[in-house]
C-alpha cells in the first residue's frame, strides 16, 4: 500500500509538474555554418552577421525589417549638411548593455561607446585596435578611412561624424554589421584586468539576444534579452543549430529538430512545397549572377564580339534549368529591387544568326575559348558548372569552341584575380542597398585593381558618372546618373547580365513573424513560435 | 622490453619532423592564400594586400618561414589561426574530445561485429554464412560514406523517427556546460535525467556509418588470418586431443590470429580520422574531421599544419601502442627473435 501511494505520488508530481510553469520558447535555427567570432567588426561572412551583429549588437541606425531602407536605432534621428559633409547623430536614453559574468554596466548607452567602436578600427593608435590581432576588412572595404575625417562626441547624447568628401552611401555604411556598437565601459574594464581580448570573445552588446554559449561547431545559445529597448523578444531562448549540409538541414527541418533553415537545395523545394508542415519562403535577393569577359584579351576587347558572344547566350533556359524558374531574367548589373533600376534598358535579344553575323563582322572565326565555373553553390548561382555547360552549348551552335574549366574556390578566385580567364562565371549579393555597391565596386576603374571587377573593364564614361555620383545627396539626382552608367554598360557589355536569383528560407509552420532579410541577414528579435 | 619501447620512441623523431615539413609545405603548394579567401568575391587593394600578407608573416621566404615555425612548436608554440584569431592548439583539443568519443564508439562497433564475423566466416569457410558475411564487408567496404549517412538518415530519423537527425544531444531540452568535452561524459555530470540516453541516443548513426570500414576490413582479415591459423598443425594436433571446437578456435586458433587483427584494428585509427571527416559533415559533429576540413578552404596555415601535426602524432601514438601490445601478445616480438 505504501510503495503504491509513493508510486502514486510521483506520477502525480510527473502530471502536474509541466503544468506548474510555461515552458520556455526555445527557437531553433539551422544555421548553415559556424561564425567566425563574435566580434562583427573583423569578420566578412554572412554567418558571423547573423551570430554577433544581428543577435547580440545594435547600430546607429537599422534596415528596416525585410526591407532596404534606413530606420533608427541606436540614434534616434540625424541630420545631414546640405553639403554632405556633416552627419549628426542624436542617441537613444535609457539603452542598456548586457550583463555578463565579468561585467556588471554602471551606465546606459552613450557616445563614447559609439567613439570607441568606430575609433578601434579607424585608428592605430587606439588601445585596441591591435587587440586580437583585429582586420576590419569591411570598415577598410567600405572605404571608411578615405572617407571619414572625424567623428566627435558633441555631449553625452550627440555624436558628429565630418566627412572627407561627400559619400552618399554613408547612412547604409552605417548599418551595415561592421558599424556595431560595443561598450567602451566594457572595454575598459577588460583592459585594466589585462584580459581585453575578452571584448571578442565574451560579447556585450545592446542587442535582442545574449549570447550564453558557444560550443564550437555544433551550436549557439542565446538568452533573450529582458531590457531590449525594442521590448523583449517574444522566444526566451534562441538557439543556432549548425549545421552545413543542406540535405541534412532539410531532415532536420521535418523532423522538428529546428524551426527555420537557410539555403535549401533547389532539387528538393518540390518536396518542401508540398509538405504541410512547413512554409517556403521566398524573396527576391538582391544580387545578380553575371557572366565576364576578360576585356583585356583579344577578342574580347572588342564590344562586337562581346555584343554576340551575348545575342548567343538563351538566359531564359538558363533559368529554367539551373534556377528551377526561381528568378529573373538578369538586363543589368543591379536588382530590379534596387532604386535607380533602369526599366528602359533593352537587354541583348537571344538571335543565333545574328550573333554569327556579329562575329563574322568582327573578324573572328573558329574561336576556341575557355568558361570558368565557380566550383561552389552561391545564393547568386546555385549551379555554375549547369549554367557553364548551357553557355557552351549555346556557343557551339554560333561557331564558338568553349571548354570548362574550374578550381577549388580558393584557386579559382586567386587566378580570376589576376585575370587568367578568358570568360567567367561570377555573381554578388550587395552590402548596404546602395546601387554604388554595385556599379562602383564590380564596374568601377579602382576595382581593376582590387579585383573584383572581373572584366578587367574601365569605361571612362561609365566611371565619371558612378563617382560623380556618389558625391550627390539627392536620391532623385543620383538615379538620374545611375541610370546613365546602365545604358553605358549595356552598349559596352562586358557582362552577360544572366539571372537575379531568389533567394529560399524554409520555416516550420509554428514559426510566425519572422521576415527574410533582403541583404540575405537572419533576424530573430521579432519571431514567435506556436505551441 | 625498455630497449624495445626506446627504439620504438627514437624512430619516432624523424617521424615528426618530415610530418612537420610535409604538413608545412602541403597548405602552401595549394593554390590561393588566406588573403585571397578572405577577400572573396569582393577585391582588395594591393598595398591593403601586401599589409595583410606581411602581417601574417607570409611575405618572408618558406624556408625562413619553415624555421620559425619549427622554433616556434618546439616552444611549445602552434601558431594562431587566422579566421578566429585563437591558439591553434585550444582549436584543436576543444574538438578533438567530440571525434575521440565518436571513433571510440565505431571501434568498439567495429570490433564487436568485425571480429566475430571474421571467425564465423573462416569456421563456415565456402557455406553460405562465409558468403553473406564476406559479401556485406565488400558492400560496407564499398559504400561512399556521404551517401550512407544520408541514407541512414532518411531510414531511421525522418521516416521512422527512431534516432536523431544530427547534433550530439537534444538541444532543446538539454543544456549543461561542457567540462570533459565527452557529451556522454558531461550528461552524465550534468545528472540532467535523460541527458545520457539523449548524448547516446545521438551517437547511434553516426558511430554506426564511421564504423562501416573499419568493421569490413576487420572482418575480411580476421576471416583470413583465422584461415591461415586453422591450417597449421597444432589446430590438428589440438583437435586430435579431443579439445572442444570452441576452445580450439576460441584460444588455440584466436591468440595466435589476433597479431594480425590488432595490426588491423590500429591501423584503423588513421581509416577513422579520414572517415570522421565525412562522417563528422554529414552529422554535424563537431570534432577535428569537420575543424580541419575548414580551415584548408579558408587556407587557414596555423589551423592545417596545426591539426596535421596532432593528427598525425595521435596516429603514431596508437601504432606505438600498437607495437608495445605484440610484444605482450607474442613474446618473440619482444625478446627481438
Amino acid at each position: 500500500m505504501k510503495k503504491r501511494l509513493i508510486a502514486l505520488s510521483i506520477l502525480s508530481a510527473v502530471c502536474f509538474l509541466p503544468q506548474a510553469y510555461a515552458a520556455p520558447k526555445t527557437f531553433v535555427y539551422c544555421s548553415e555554418g559556424a561564425p567566425s567570432g563574435f566580434n562583427p567588426q573583423f569578420y566578412t561572412d554572412g554567418t558571423t552577421f547573423d551570430a554577433a551583429g544581428q543577435a547580440i549588437y545594435d547600430r546607429l541606425v537599422q534596415f528596416k525589417p525585410g526591407e532596404t531602407s534606413i530606420s533608427p536605432a541606436l540614434a534616434e534621428s540625424w541630420e545631414v549638411s546640405p553639403d554632405g559633409l556633416t552627419y549628426t547623430f542624436k542617441l537613444r536614453k535609457g539603452v542598456k548593455f548586457q550583463t555578463t559574468k565579468d561585467f556588471t554596466p554602471t551606465r546606459d548607452f552613450n557616445a563614447d561607446d559609439v567613439l570607441f567602436s568606430f575609433n578601434r578600427q579607424w585608428k592605430a593608435d587606439d588601445p585596441y585596435h591591435k587587440v586580437s590581432n583585429g582586420n576590419y576588412e569591411y570598415f577598410t572595404g567600405m572605404s571608411m578611412p578615405d572617407v571619414l575625417n572625424t567623428i566627435e562626441k558633441v555631449d553625452d547624447y550627440t555624436v558628429k561624424f565630418t566627412l572627407k568628401r561627400p559619400e552618399a552611401p554613408m547612412l547604409a555604411n552605417l548599418a551595415m554589421d561592421f558599424a556595431s556598437i560595443l561598450s567602451a565601459e566594457y572595454a575598459d574594464a577588460m583592459m585594466k584586468a589585462k584580459t581585453p581580448e575578452k571584448v571578442d570573445t565574451d560579447p556585450v552588446g545592446t542587442g535582442p539576444f545574449q549570447l550564453v554559449a558557444y560550443q564550437k561547431d555544433a551550436m549557439i545559445r542565446y538568452k533573450a534579452n529582458e531590457n531590449y529597448w525594442e521590448g523583449k523578444p517574444k522566444i526566451d531562448n534562441l538557439v543556432f543549430a549548425i549545421t552545413k549540409d543542406n540535405a541534412v538541414r532539410w531532415q532536420k527541418l521535418q523532423a522538428g529538430e529546428c524551426h527555420l533553415m537557410p539555403f535549401p537545395n533547389t532539387a528538393d523545394l518540390k518536396a518542401m512545397q508540398e509538405n504541410k508542415d512547413v512554409a517556403v519562403l521566398s524573396q527576391e535577393g538582391l544580387n545578380v549572377g553575371y557572366f565576364a569577359y576578360n576585356t583585356t584579351k583579344k577578342p574580347f576587347d572588342d564590344v562586337r564580339v562581346r555584343k554576340a558572344l551575348n545575342m548567343a547566350i538563351n538566359k531564359p533556359a538558363i533559368l529554367d534549368a539551373v534556377y528551377q524558374g526561381a528568378g529573373k531574367v538578369a538586363k543589368n548589373p543591379i536588382p530590379p529591387t534596387m532604386w535607380s533600376y533602369n526599366d528602359k534598358v533593352v537587354d541583348d535579344t537571344y538571335d543565333v544568326e545574328g550573333a554569327k553575323k556579329l562575329l563574322a563582322e568582327a573578324g573572328v572565326k573558329d574561336l576556341k575559348t575557355n568558361i570558368w565555373a565557380m566550383p561552389v553553390q552561391r545564393p547568386y548561382n546555385p549551379n555554375a558548372k549547369r549554367m557553364a555547360e548551357m553557355i557552351q552549348a549555346d556557343w557551339k551552335a554560333v561557331g564558338v569552341e568553349a571548354e570548362i574549366v574550374s578550381f577549388e574556390w580558393a584557386e579559382y578566385l586567386e587566378r580570376s584575380k589576376k585575370g587568367e580567364h578568358d570568360t567567367l562565371l561570377m555573381g554578388w549579393t550587395g552590402d548596404n542597398g546602395d546601387p554604388d555597391n554595385f556599379l562602383a565596386v564590380l564596374l568601377g576603374c579602382d576595382a581593376v585593381k582590387d579585383g573584383s571587377n572581373r572584366a578587367f573593364w574601365c569605361n571612362q564614361e561609365f566611371n565619371d558618372l558612378v563617382q560623380k555620383a556618389k558625391t550627390l545627396s539627392d536620391q532623385g539626382e543620383r538615379a538620374k546618373l545611375y541610370e546613365q552608367a546602365q545604358e553605358v554598360f549595356k552598349k559596352e557589355a562586358p557582362w552577360a547580365t544572366i539571372a537575379h536569383s531568389v533567394v529560399y528560407e524554409v520555416a516550420s509552420k509554428k514559426v510566425s513573424g519572422y521576415k527574410q532579410s533582403p541583404f540575405g541577414l537572419h533576424q530573430f528579435k521579432n519571431v514567435d513560435l506556436a505551441e | 622490453m625498455f630497449k624495445f619501447i626506446l627504439s620504438k620512441i627514437i624512430l619516432l623523431i624523424p617521424t615528426f619532423l618530415g610530418i612537420t615539413l610535409a604538413a608545412f609545405l602541403f597548405v602552401r603548394l595549394l593554390p590561393g592564400d588566406p588573403v585571397t579567401i578572405l577577400s572573396g568575391e569582393r577585391g582588395i587593394s594591393p598595398e591593403r594586400r601586401a599589409e595583410m600578407i606581411a602581417q601574417l608573416g607570409l611575405d618572408k621566404p618558406v624556408i625562413v618561414q619553415y624555421f620559425t615555425y619549427l622554433k616556434n612548436i618546439l616552444q611549445g608554440d602552434f601558431g594562431q589561426s587566422i579566421s578566429t584569431h585563437r591558439p591553434v592548439v585550444e582549436e584543436f583539443f576543444e574538438r578533438l574530445p567530440a571525434t575521440m568519443e565518436l571513433a571510440f564508439f565505431a571501434i568498439l562497433i567495429a570490433v564487436l561485429i568485425g571480429v566475430p564475423a571474421g571467425i564465423i566466416a573462416a569456421v563456415k569457410r565456402g557455406r553460405w554464412p562465409d558468403h553473406v558475411l564476406m559479401g556485406s564487408a565488400l558492400t560496407g567496404y564499398s559504400m561512399p560514406i556521404f551517401w550512407w549517412g544520408l541514407l541512414l538518415i532518411m531510414l531511421f530519423s525522418t521516416t521512422l523517427g527512431w534516432t536523431p537527425v544530427s547534433g550530439r544531444l537534444d538541444i532543446i531540452n538539454y543544456y549543461f556546460d561542457p567540462v570533459t568535452g565527452f557529451m556522454t561524459v558531461d550528461a552524465w555530470l550534468s545528472g540532467q535525467e535523460g541527458a545520457v540516453t539523449s548524448a547516446l541516443h545521438h551517437l547511434i548513426l553516426p558511430s554506426v556509418v564511421l564504423s562501416t570500414i573499419p568493421m569490413a576490413v576487420i572482418a575480411r582479415q580476421t576471416r583470413s588470418a583465422m584461415l591461415e591459423v586453422l591450417g597449421e598443425d597444432y589446430i590438428r594436433t589440438a583437435y586430435a586431443k579431443g579439445l572442444p571446437t570452441w576452445r580450439v578456435i576460441g584460444i588455440h586458433a584466436l591468440r595466435n590470429a589476433m597479431i594480425t587483427v590488432v595490426t588491423v584494428i590500429g591501423l584503423q585509427v588513421g581509416t577513422l580520422m579520414a572517415g570522421a571527416v565525412l562522417t563528422e559533415t554529414i552529422f554535424s559533429w563537431p570534432g577535428v574531421g569537420k575543424w580541419m576540413i575548414d580551415a584548408i578552404s579558408h587556407r587557414d596555415y596555423p589551423a592545417v599544419q596545426g591539426g596535421l601535426l596532432f593528427i598525425s602524432m595521435l596516429v603514431m601514438l596508437v601504432n606505438l601502442i600498437v607495437d608495445l601490445m605484440y610484444g605482450w601478445i607474442n613474446p618473440r616480438v619482444r625478446d627481438g627473435k
